[in-house]
């Protein structure tokens, strides 16, 4: 019920995704709030491309991001430790191969 | 002046040069007003997002001024002492010039008195609320749009220079100012009264931006200034487009203020000057 109030009172708020140059990922820049998805967009600019941060925006609204629990660290993450066969290190690679 | 045959041929030339330089600051007070105005909220804002983007608008302006007044004071600066003399009353700029100094951006800004200033009435006027502050705004950035897409073809090479890299910003005000009238007016009760009450009071202070005095003439006429008779039908076309779909009342046609290009300004700018120019009048040439 308190959480509806000030959702009442505030705009969304917006997870924002920044590309730094073409070719590159979008990255978690932040979150901004704002009343639509273009206002979104535009608070995004203002607030994390205003030192040429960016070529591209994405924002979604926080509601729609599903995270991973962080009690359930141990049984998602920690059984990865111990498989470093699974990194790519365990074949010879020619000479020639420059970029693995 | 076609009769006038017995005028020695430099009489014309030094003319021209005076009208390109009030040409060139009726478009530069415009934009150091109206980014003062804005960057009034800086602090203010309604919320932390739209303090960032009503300061980074302000900014541009700010930027779009002192292009233009870097471009005045050279022009300025060219004149002959005489002309020099006659352009501006203000005080503090003619003691410059009586001491044979040249003038620069800051000078134009800090030292001339409100009547020296060539901004037309609207961007001069009170913010009040964000919907006062939103109309002025669109109504100024849908002509200073129009305005800048006309300067693109001017025959003054700077001015058409200066065009291209402001239209991409004032492209972006539009966009702001044009989705905040369409929220607001078609928005709550409360916020579309408010943005009426707006449109309604603003109204009269639209017509001058679009209509022609001397100056605008000259520049027209000439080839560096805009065709403010084409605007002027451009301008009604967008400004009727979005208030009708803001669900607000485009108000009738009625008399319309004028003055603000010729130096007849309201009370406000007096403020707005007061504020801007204290430094530098209580302590000449500080930096900070």
């Amino acid at each position: 019920m308190a959480q509806q109030t000030i959702n009442k009172n505030e705009w969304p708020l917006w997870e924002v995704f920044i590309r730094s140059k073409a070719g590159l990922d979008h990255k978690h820049a932040g979150s901004i709030h704002a009343a639509d998805a273009e206002m979104a967009i535009e608070n995004a600019r203002d607030v994390y491309t205003r030192r040429m941060e960016g070529v591209s925006i994405w924002v979604v609204e926080s509601k729609y991001i599903h995270a991973s629990e962080p009690g359930q660290s141990e049984e998602l993450f920690e059984p990865a430790n111990d498989k470093i066969y699974r990194h790519p290190t365990f074949y010879d690679l020619p000479d020639e191969l420059k970029h693995m | 002046m076609g009769w006038e045959l017995g005028n020695s041929n430099l009489e014309l030339p030094r003319m021209e040069d005076r009208t390109k330089i009030l040409y060139t600051l009726q478009i530069a007070d415009n934009a150091l007003i109206i980014g003062h105005r804005i960057s009034e909220w800086c602090g203010h804002g309604p919320i932390l997002e739209q303090d960032i983007a009503a300061t980074n608008i302000a900014l541009d302006h700010l930027g779009q001024a002192r292009s233009l007044y870097q471009y005045a004071a050279e022009q300025f600066n060219a004149l002959q002492a005489d002309e020099k003399m006659k352009l501006f009353s203000s005080t503090a700029l003619q003691a410059k010039v009586a001491a044979n100094e040249n003038i620069d951006e800051d000078d134009l800004a800090y030292l001339r008195d409100g009547w020296d200033f060539h901004n037309v009435l609207l961007v001069e006027q009170n913010n009040k609320d964000w919907a006062y502050t939103i109309v002025r705004s669109f109504f100024y950035d849908t002509f200073n749009f129009f305005f800048y897409s006309a300067l693109l073809n001017s025959a003054d090479t700077t001015f058409a220079a200066i065009a291209e890299k402001s239209l991409k910003e004032v492209t972006y005000h539009l966009r702001w100012s044009s989705e905040w009238m369409i929220r607001l007016g078609d928005g709550t009760e409360e916020s579309h009264q408010r943005m009426q009450d707006a449109v309604d009071y603003l109204w009269s202070y639209t017509g001058e931006m679009t209509t022609a005095n001397e100056t605008d003439k000259t520049a027209f006429a000439s080839g560096i200034g805009a065709d403010l008779a084409a605007i002027k039908t451009a301008w009604k076309e967008k400004v009727s487009a979005v208030i009708n779909e803001s669900s607000l009342a485009m108000p009738k046609d009625a008399w319309m203020q004028h003055g603000g290009k010729d130096g007849s300004h309201t009370e406000h700018l007096g403020y707005i000057l007061a504020e801007m120019q204290f430094m530098q009048r209580a302590y000449p040439n500080m930096e900070w």
